[in-house]
C-alpha cells in the first residue's frame, strides 16, 4: 500500500530528488512550492506524511509547520523537514513547531527514504 | 522524450536564482536598508548552497557559504550592508556563476581574491567559519558483538501529535535483535481527562543485539532530546552497568550540527504561483515542430475537401482547420515568455559600465511585460548589449561633460518595448550627445563607403552605422569596438525577420528602434502566384490588394507608380524579378506591402488567399537569397517560397530614386 507523501521546497531542484527517490521507494508524491502552497495542498489532501524545507518564501517552514499542528485534523501527520549543517537552532526551533524529524542536507536520497520508512512505520 | 535530469534542472535554478539574487543585490544598492531584499538575496544564497551541495556542486557550496554567511550577519544586523559588501557579492556571483556553468574556467585563485574582498567589506575580524567542517564523524564506536541491553523510555505526552509513532520505534528495536517488551500504563489519568492525542505510556525493553550502542541511539534519533531515556547494558557485564542519561546525540547527525545558528526569516516578496508547471524549452520546439506539421497536414485536407462534393467531409475539414489554428494560437502562447528576463540582465551591465567607464548610468526600463517568443529573446540578447553598450559608451558623456552641457550629471538610457500588432518594438534611447554626422561622414569617406561630398538624406547618413566594417569611436575602448560593430546588429535583427531605424538629435541623445516579428516559427501569410510559382508574403506587412488598372500599367521611362490616395507608391513586377517568361494574367494584382514608413507595390498574377505559413529556413546553399526569408510547404506538399519584407521594400524605394535621379 503506498503512502501519499507531500513535499515542500521552493528549490525544484531539491523537489525533484526527493519526488524520485520517494516515487522509486514506492511511495506517492505531490509537490508544493512553498509554504503557502503547501498548507494549502496539506489542508486539501489527504497524506501520510510531509517533506519540508524550511527556509521558503511566501510562508516558512517553520510556520506552515505551526500552522498545520494547529488544525485538529492534521495533529500526528509525521513532518520531516530538511536543515543544512548550520541550522542547528533551526532543528530545535522546528521541533517545537511541532516537526517530527529531520534530514539534513545535502542528502542521500537513500538516507531519504530510510527516514521516511522509519517515520512511517513499518 | 527528454528524461529530466535533477543536475540539468538545479543548472536552471541555479540561473533563476544568479538573477534573482542580482535583482536583489541592484535594488539594495539604491535602498540598502531594504530588509525584504536582503532577505530574498540570502535565501537565494541559502538555496544555491544547499542545492549546489546536493547534486555535486561542492566548490560552488563552499565558496557560496562564505556570501550566505556574510548576508546573514547583515540579516541579523550585526553588520550593515554597504556599497563594497554589494560590490564584492555581485563580483562573487560571477565565480558561483562559473563554478556552476563550468568549473573548470573558475579558477581558486579567484575565488581566494574575491573571498578576501568579501572579508574586507564585512569587516576583518569577521572569522569566517570554516566550510569543511561536515566531514562525516569518525565517533562511530565499535562495540564488541552481542550484548543484552535494558532500554527504559517514555516519551513527550505530544510525541503522537508531532507524528512520532511509538509502535515504530519498538518495530525498530525489534529489528536491531531480539527483544521483550513491557508497557507501563501507570500513568494514564481517569478517563475524563483523558487528552486522546496525548501519549501516557512508557515501556521498558530488554534488548540482545549484535549492533552496536549507537544503533539504539538512532532509533530515538528524533525524539532524544525532549524524551527521558535510561539504556543500560546489562550483558556481558564488563564493569558494572554503564549508564549514560541522556545519552549522546547520535553521532552523525551531531557531527553534522555546527553551532553556527541560521534563523528562518521573514518572507520575500516574490511569489510563485502554484499552478505553474515547468517544462523544458526543447519539449515545446517539439511541440511546436508538432503542431507545424499538423498544420501542414491541415491545409493538405483542406485542399482536398474544397475539391469534393462530399458535404460532411468539407465540414469535418473545417473543424479541423479551426481546431489546428486555435491549437497553434495556444502554442505560441505558451513560448511567450515577458521580456523582463531580457531586461533584468541590463541592470547589472549598466551598474558594470558606470564602473568602468566613470559614467553616471541610469538605467529606465518600460514595458517588461511585454511578451515575446522564447526564441526570439534568446536571439536578441547580444544585439541588445551590444546596442546598450553602445548608448553607454559612446552616446553617453561623463559627468563633467554633461553639467557643462547644461544635462544632469547621470545619463540616463532607456529601455521600451512595446507590442504593435504582429510585432514587438524595442526602443534603446540615450540623452547622451548624439550621433555626430561630421564624424560618420568623415569616416564613411574616409573608408569608401560614400564618394566625397555626396548628397544624402539624414537618414541615409545615419543608416551607414549600420555597415560592415563601421566604427566611430576614435579610441577602441574596452567595451565598445570588440569586434561586434552595427553591422552585426541589424543582420541578427533582419534574420529575425525584424527591422532597425535609428534617430538622433545632436547634444540631445540617439534613439534605436527594433522592430520583431512576435514569434518565428508560424506566421500568418498572404498566398500569392506570380507566372507558375506560389509565393507567400507574411500578412502583417501586407496593407491592401488592389488591381492593377491599365492606366496604372503603362509604363513611362520605366517607372512604375501606382497612386493610392494622393500619394506615389513604386511597384516592383515580381514576374520580371523572377524572370517567370510566362504570359500575364490579364488583370494583374498589386499587393502593398509596407515596413512602417516605407511603402511598396508588388505586382503578382493571382492572389490566392490567406495561408498559415509554417516557416521553414532555407538550406545553407541559400544563405545569401536576399529576396526570400524562408520557404514552406502548401498543402498539395509543394513548396512556396516567403518574400522578405524588408529586402523588397528598400529594393522598390533604391529603384524609385534611382529613377529619380535619372529622370
Amino acid at each position: 500500500m503506498s503512502a501519499n507523501i507531500l513535499t515542500v521546497d521552493d528549490s525544484a531542484s531539491i523537489r525533484m530528488t526527493t519526488k524520485i527517490a520517494l516515487t522509486n521507494a514506492g511511495y506517492s508524491v505531490t509537490e508544493a512550492v512553498d509554504g503557502a502552497d503547501g498548507l494549502t495542498k496539506a489542508k486539501s489532501g489527504s497524506f501520510d506524511l510531509i517533506v519540508t524545507d524550511l527556509n521558503m518564501p511566501n510562508m516558512n517552514g517553520l510556520e506552515m509547520i505551526e500552522a498545520l499542528r494547529q488544525s485538529p485534523a492534521h495533529t500526528g501527520i509525521p513532518i520531516i523537514f530538511l536543515t543544512t549543517e548550520s541550522d542547528a537552532d533551526m532543528k530545535t526551533r522546528a521541533k517545537a513547531a511541532g516537526a517530527t524529524g529531520w534530514v539534513t542536507k545535502p542528502f542521500d536520497p537513500e538516507n531519504l527514504v530510510k527516514i521516511v520508512r522509519k517515520v512511517l512505520g513499518r | 522524450m527528454t528524461i529530466l535530469d535533477p543536475i540539468q534542472v538545479f543548472r536552471t535554478e541555479a540561473a533563476e536564482l544568479f538573477e534573482q539574487i542580482e535583482s536583489g543585490l541592484l535594488d539594495l544598492l539604491h535602498d540598502l536598508s531594504n530588509q525584504g531584499q536582503i532577505d530574498a538575496v540570502f535565501r537565494g544564497l541559502h538555496t544555491l548552497k544547499g542545492s549546489g551541495a546536493m547534486f555535486g556542486f561542492e566548490a560552488l557550496a563552499a565558496f557560496t557559504h562564505h556570501c550566505e554567511t556574510a548576508f546573514d550577519r547583515v540579516r541579523k544586523g550585526e553588520v550593515p550592508a554597504t556599497s563594497e559588501l554589494i560590490a564584492a557579492v555581485l563580483e562573487a556571483q560571477d565565480h558561483m556563476r562559473r563554478l556552476v556553468d563550468n568549473p573548470a574556467t573558475a579558477f581558486p585563485e579567484t575565488g581566494d581574491r574575491l573571498l578576501a574582498k568579501l572579508e574586507a567589506a564585512v569587516g576583518s575580524n569577521a572569522a569566517m567559519p570554516q566550510s569543511s567542517d561536515h566531514a562525516p564523524s569518525s565517533a562511530k564506536v565499535e562495540e564488541p558483538s552481542t550484548a543484552t541491553w535494558q532500554i527504559d523510555f517514555s516519551l513527550p505526552a505530544n510525541a503522537m501529535a508531532n507524528g512520532t509513532n511509538p509502535l515504530g520505534l519498538l518495530d525498530e528495536m525489534a529489528e536491531l535483535g531480539e527483544c521483550t517488551i513491557a508497557v507501563n500504563t501507570s500513568a494514564i489519568p481517569a478517563l475524563d481527562v483523558i487528552d486522546p492525542a496525548n501519549l501516557y505510556l512508557s515501556w521498558s525493553v530488554t534488548l540482545t543485539t549484535d549492533q552496536p550502542r549507537s544503533a539504539i541511539d538512532d532509533v530515538f534519533i528524533f525524539v532524544m532530546d525532549d524524551m527521558d531515556i535510561q539504556v543500560k547494558k546489562i550483558s556481558p557485564d564488563t564493569k558494572g552497568s554503564t549508564e549514560i542519561v541522556p545519552p549522546p546525540a547520535p553521532v552523525e547527525e551531531a557531527a553534522k550540527a555546527n553551532p553556527a545558528a541560521a534563523q528562518a526569516n521573514g518572507d520575500g516578496k516574490q511569489s510563485k504561483s502554484a499552478e505553474n508547471v515547468r517544462v523544458p524549452a526543447e519539449r515545446l520546439d517539439e511541440l511546436m515542430d508538432r503542431v507545424g506539421e499538423l498544420v501542414i497536414a491541415q491545409s493538405r485536407l483542406s485542399q482536398l475537401a474544397n475539391t469534393s462534393v462530399d458535404i460532411q467531409l468539407r465540414s469535418v475539414s473545417e473543424d479541423v482547420e479551426r481546431l489546428s489554428g486555435e491549437l497553434r494560437d495556444t502554442m505560441m502562447v505558451l513560448r511567450m515568455v515577458p521580456i523582463a528576463q531580457l531586461f533584468s540582465r541590463f541592470r547589472r551591465l549598466t551598474h558594470d559600465l558606470a564602473r568602468e567607464t566613470g559614467k553616471q548610468i541610469e538605467l529606465v526600463t518600460e514595458g517588461e511585460s511585454t511578451e515575446v517568443d522564447k526564441a526570439v529573446i534568446e536571439r536578441l540578447a547580444d544585439p541588445l548589449v551590444h546596442l546598450v553598450r553602445n548608448s553607454c559608451d559612446h552616446g553617453l558623456e561623463t559627468p563633467e561633460e554633461r553639467i557643462a552641457a547644461g544635462k544632469k550629471p547621470a545619463g540616463q538610457v532607456t529601455l521600451v518595448a512595446r507590442q504593435t500588432g504582429g510585432d514587438v518594438t524595442i526602443t534603446i534611447r540615450d540623452d547622451g550627445r548624439g550621433i555626430d554626422r561630421q564624424r560618420v561622414r568623415a569616416k564613411a569617406e574616409s573608408s569608401g563607403l560614400i564618394a566625397a561630398g555626396a548628397t544624402l538624406t539624414d537618414q541615409e547618413l545615419l543608416q551607414l552605422i549600420f555597415e560592415p566594417g563601421f566604427s566611430t569611436a576614435a579610441q577602441v575602448t574596452n567595451l565598445s569596438g570588440r569586434g561586434v560593430g552595427m553591422d552585426v546588429v541589424k543582420k541578427t535583427i533582419e534574420a529575425l525577420r525584424g527591422s532597425i531605424n535609428v534617430t538622433s538629435a545632436p547634444g540631445a541623445g540617439s534613439e534605436i528602434t527594433l522592430a520583431i516579428p512576435l514569434t518565428l516559427a508560424i506566421i500568418d501569410g498572404l498566398l500569392v502566384r506570380v507566372g507558375t510559382g506560389c509565393y507567400v508574403i507574411p500578412l502583417s506587412a501586407v496593407e491592401e490588394c488592389l488591381e492593377l488598372s491599365p492606366e496604372n500599367d503603362v509604363k513611362s521611362r520605366g517607372r512604375s507608380f501606382i497612386s493610392l490616395r494622393e500619394s506615389l507608391v513604386p511597384f516592383i513586377r515580381l514576374r520580371e524579378l523572377f524572370h517567370t517568361g510566362t504570359k500575364p494574367d490579364q488583370f494583374q494584382k498589386v499587393v502593398v506591402i509596407s515596413t512602417g514608413s516605407e511603402r511598396v507595390g508588388l505586382v503578382v498574377d493571382q492572389i490566392i488567399g490567406d495561408h498559415q505559413t509554417v516557416i521553414k529556413a532555407m538550406s545553407k546553399l541559400h544563405h545569401d537569397v536576399a529576396t526570400f526569408s524562408g520557404a514552406t510547404i502548401l498543402g498539395d506538399g509543394s513548396v512556396a517560397l516567403i518574400l522578405d519584407v524588408g529586402h523588397l521594400v528598400t529594393a522598390g524605394q533604391q529603384q524609385e530614386a534611382q529613377m529619380r535621379i535619372a529622370g
